[in-house]
């Protein structure tokens, strides 16, 4: 199968062959061609060249419908299910049938394969892991012959990473098919019986990954030797920059979750992150420290910055005293799609001496921009590219570039790898660390448990909007992180 | 069967070429267009264009008369432009023309026998600030309901008209005037000074040029119009930022508001010189035409409200020459719209057609 966007082939011919009764791994960075295959194989996108074989039949697949017709499910990354219906109301968009039947289905398919869920249950009230099971679930009433789960656990903590692979096993027994996309060794290991691995549109090994180790399997998937993980020596630590003490905030949205008695002290050359699933409460945890929400002058002192009380202080005025933030979303909130990354760095580079008697200075802007591009490895055609012309990895470099420039005292960033390939995420992983090392205060929110223990001294876990109590990053086992992710801490059993 | 399409591919740039050709291109397909309608209506297309597109500029009265057209509309389009490159659409030009225009004539309603140099001047402030106080009720209800600017402006338009025809009707109405829906003629003193002897063409052009220069140094140079940019396109990262997220739709509507009050007064103190139903033959809506064909760029617009004046009056003489409906008028300026709106997908993205393979099944 081949297919191409533009002048990028994103994949390009490539043999797949997915056996009955297997779990078949597609293993890849970003940007590999693992989500257009998929794309391709759901009917969502139509190849420019090749053909499927269905039970040794050449089909054409023009629509998910047809797909599903076929007997192909696809349960995605993100979920689309309507968060005001109850799982019932949900399923029955999609499958015919009454209600009590339906619900009748669900309760024994969940008892069938370990997807325990309530059918009347709303689904804004359920947990990421409990409406991934309805997504499955949804895909199993239409009775697939091949299910397609794409980075399935990405969403999950680690103790529903165990139920969800017991699911998918008694689903093969059953003779499902199953194509799982991910890009984590270990996962693949224990649960798949082949592995095709993608680099740059093209198969680049097809093998059974319970023979080879880790080390063979990265290296078919990046092209090179794994960088080494860099586990950063414990420093003695500064002064306390950033703490938040008590922080309870509701926000506006009925439907946001509120934070309550949040405590953190993050100190001078450290790095800190917050653990958690998203959903939990990370939002607005983000906009309360970067000043996006605001709180009365009176609760001034719930956040302080530098020792000052700034809770009720803008974005701009907190960043006057040595503040930057990497936002989670880059389009739109950390960069303005339409314009050029030249503009973009005045953003919040503007101080730099961009500005002439408020005017801009554009040789100073291009200056700047050009030094951010080269430092931060941005590929790009230079400065006058629009930001939403390029890449999620490499607008994230842009950005990261951009406030680590502002040689910030504290530097806060979120999901600071999110899409970014492995080269580079272990490149901005360094330069945080680096960060830390010549003592500025870093503070981390994640949701890759993996990158949090690789970079960070202490880890804070966020549950329901409260925070956890700080644990070392260096002696804290992950099921411990894991524990309090789910909520299952800190309570007496 | 979508591989046989062409499609669009996002461009890295905006594409500099594109959006200088867009506006040309856009013009060359609605005269294509409007020759078959010409042809159609059993006129004679080179005669209607000889009347539309070349009289205008031939011979100096007809072309003052296009530089007088081009005043309001240059000004409006400049103050709506700033709006739409911050997406904010202020599409009530009109009525808030028609606030400024009325507004001002308050000042020779109510004083007709008042003298002096500060009169004509005090009618062009009044009426800026006629439109501006007419564009405050979207941006508020746009900042603190976040009720639809292009609906609030369009109706707050519809409103501005019946409040000139009740003033015109009842209170403002010329005792001497026969009963006509008009006000009294103004004095001398609350007419704008002419700028070229022997032409209508007054001082107020040379306000609209100025324009040109703030709108310039203001959207392409400083940062105060970068900061209100960026509240226009993302509001988010305005608020990551630092920057006020609402500055944006305030001061995008209340300068369009500002900008067509103005044009609204200059034209009352200028070639009408009296308040009457007939005070704008479209110019709210019209700039909008030439805001989008000058690329939303200060000098871009420069060119286009030309190009939009000069349509005025060629339409006027095709009327007579070419005996040419008024509709076919504005067709023609709404098939200019339309093309260049199609032509400037081009600027940022562009055609790719598919590869023929051999043998492909």
């Amino acid at each position: 199968m081949t297919k191409a966007y533009g002048q990028v082939v994103a994949n390009d011919a490539i043999d797949l062959t997915v056996g009955r009764n297997s779990i078949h791994a597609i293993l890849g960075e970003n940007g590999a061609g693992k989500s257009t295959l998929m794309k391709l194989i759901y009917g969502v996108e139509s190849p420019d060249a090749g053909e499927v074989l269905w039970d040794g039949q050449p089909v054409t697949l023009s629509s998910p419908a047809e797909a599903r017709r076929l007997g192909i499910g696809m349960v995605f990354q993100h979920f689309s299910l309507f968060e005001t219906l109850s799982v019932v109301e949900n399923i029955s968009l999609i499958v015919p049938g009454k209600k009590a039947d339906l619900a009748a289905r669900i309760r024994a398919l969940g008892q069938d394969f370990g997807l325990d869920v309530d059918p009347f249950a709303d689904v804004h009230s359920l947990s990421v892991g409990e409406r991934q099971r309805v997504e499955i679930i949804r895909c199993l009433m239409t009775e697939p012959k091949l299910l397609i789960l794409d980075e399935p656990t990405s969403v999950l903590p680690p103790q529903a990473v165990g139920l969800l692979f017991d699911t998918l096993r008694r689903l093969r027994d059953r003779g499902v098919s199953i194509l799982f996309i991910s890009h984590k060794l270990d996962e693949i290991q224990s649960l798949c019986d082949h592995a095709t691995i993608l680099r740059g549109g093209r198969v680049t090994g097809n093998v059974d990954p319970r023979q080879h180790d880790a080390h063979d399997l990265a290296r078919m998937m990046i092209g090179r030797d794994m960088p080494p993980p860099l586990h950063a020596d414990p420093l003695p630590v500064g002064d306390i920059r950033l703490e938040l003490s008590a922080l309870d905030h509701q926000p506006d949205d009925p439907f946001a979750l509120g934070l309550s008695g949040v405590n953190l002290r993050l100190h001078a050359g450290e790095i800190l992150g917050i653990a958690g699933i998203s959903g939990n409460g990370q939002g607005e945890l983000a906009r309360l420290i970067s000043g996006e929400t605001r709180l009365s002058p009176a609760r001034r002192d719930d956040i302080r910055l530098m020792g000052r009380g700034v809770a009720h202080l803008d974005p701009a005025a907190r960043r006057a005293l040595g503040f930057a933030f990497v936002p989670e979303e880059r389009l739109g909130r950390g960069a303005v799609p339409e314009m050029s990354l030249a503009d973009n760095s005045l953003l919040t580079a503007h101080p730099l001496g961009l500005l002439k008697r408020g005017l801009i200075d554009r040789r100073a802007e291009a200056t700047f921009t050009a030094a951010c591009i080269r430092d931060f490895d941005v590929r790009t055609s230079g400065p006058e590219a629009e930001a939403g012309a390029l890449s999620g990895g490499n607008l994230q470099k842009f950005i990261m570039g951009r406030e680590i420039l502002l040689k910030p005292q504290v530097l806060f960033v979120a999901q600071p790898t999110w899409g970014v390939d492995i080269g580079a995420a272990t490149a901005i992983r360094q330069r945080l660390v680096q960060m830390r090392n010549e003592g500025v205060a870093v503070l981390v929110i994640s949701e890759e448990l993996e990158e949090l223990f690789e970079i960070c001294d202490r880890i804070q876990v966020l549950h329901k909007g409260h925070l956890s109590p700080s644990l070392d990053a260096r002696t804290t086992k992950a099921e411990e992180i894991g524990r309090w992710m789910i909520g299952a801490a800190g309570v007496p059993a | 069967m979508s591989r046989m399409i062409p499609h669009l591919v996002r461009r890295d740039r905006a594409s500099l070429r594109m959006a200088v050709l867009a506006p040309l291109l856009a013009l060359a397909a609605a005269i294509f267009v409007n020759l078959l309608v010409f042809l159609a209506m059993g006129k004679n297309p080179a005669a209607v264009f000889y009347a539309l597109l070349l009289e205008p500029f031939l011979g100096w009265s007809s072309f003052s008369e296009v530089l007088l057209k081009t005043g309001p509309l240059l000004l409006i389009a400049q103050g709506l432009a700033i709006g739409f490159r911050a997406k904010v659409f202020n599409i009530g030009a009109e009525g808030q023309f028609i606030l400024g225009a009325i507004f001002a004539s308050a000042i020779p309603v109510y004083f007709p026998q008042a003298t002096g140099q500060w009169i004509w001047p005090a009618m062009l402030l009044m009426g800026a600030l006629g439109g501006a106080l007419w564009a405050v009720v979207p941006a508020f209800w746009r900042v603190k309901l976040n009720a639809n600017e292009i609906l609030v402006t369009l109706m707050m338009s519809l409103i501005a008209a019946q409040v000139l025809n009740y003033l015109l009707l009842g209170p403002w109405k010329d005792p001497m005037g026969f009963n006509f829906p008009q006000s009294v003629m103004f004095q001398y003193d609350a007419m704008i000074p002419i700028l070229l002897a022997g032409t209508r063409v007054n001082v107020s052009l040379l306000l609209a040029l100025f324009s040109v220069l703030v709108a310039w140094v203001y959207m392409q140079r400083s940062f105060g119009g970068y900061q209100f940019l960026v509240g226009g396109l993302a509001p988010k990262a305005a608020a990551y930022a630092g920057f006020s997220e609402s500055r944006a739709i305030w001061l995008s509507l209340l300068i369009g508001g500002f900008a067509a009050g103005l044009a609204g007064a200059a034209e009352v103190a200028g070639p009408i010189g009296q308040l009457q139903r007939g005070i704008s033959t479209g110019y709210g809506y019209a700039a909008i035409i030439v805001a989008y064909l000058g690329g939303l760029h200060p000098l871009g617009i420069l060119a286009s409200s030309l190009l939009m004046a000069a349509l005025y009056i060629g339409g006027d003489n095709a009327m007579v020459s070419a005996d040419l409906p008024i509709a076919a008028v504005r067709v023609f300026q709404g098939s200019l719209l339309v093309f260049y709106l199609a032509a400037i997908t081009f600027v940022r993205f562009r055609l790719v057609w598919p590869q023929h393979k051999a043998g492909a099944a």
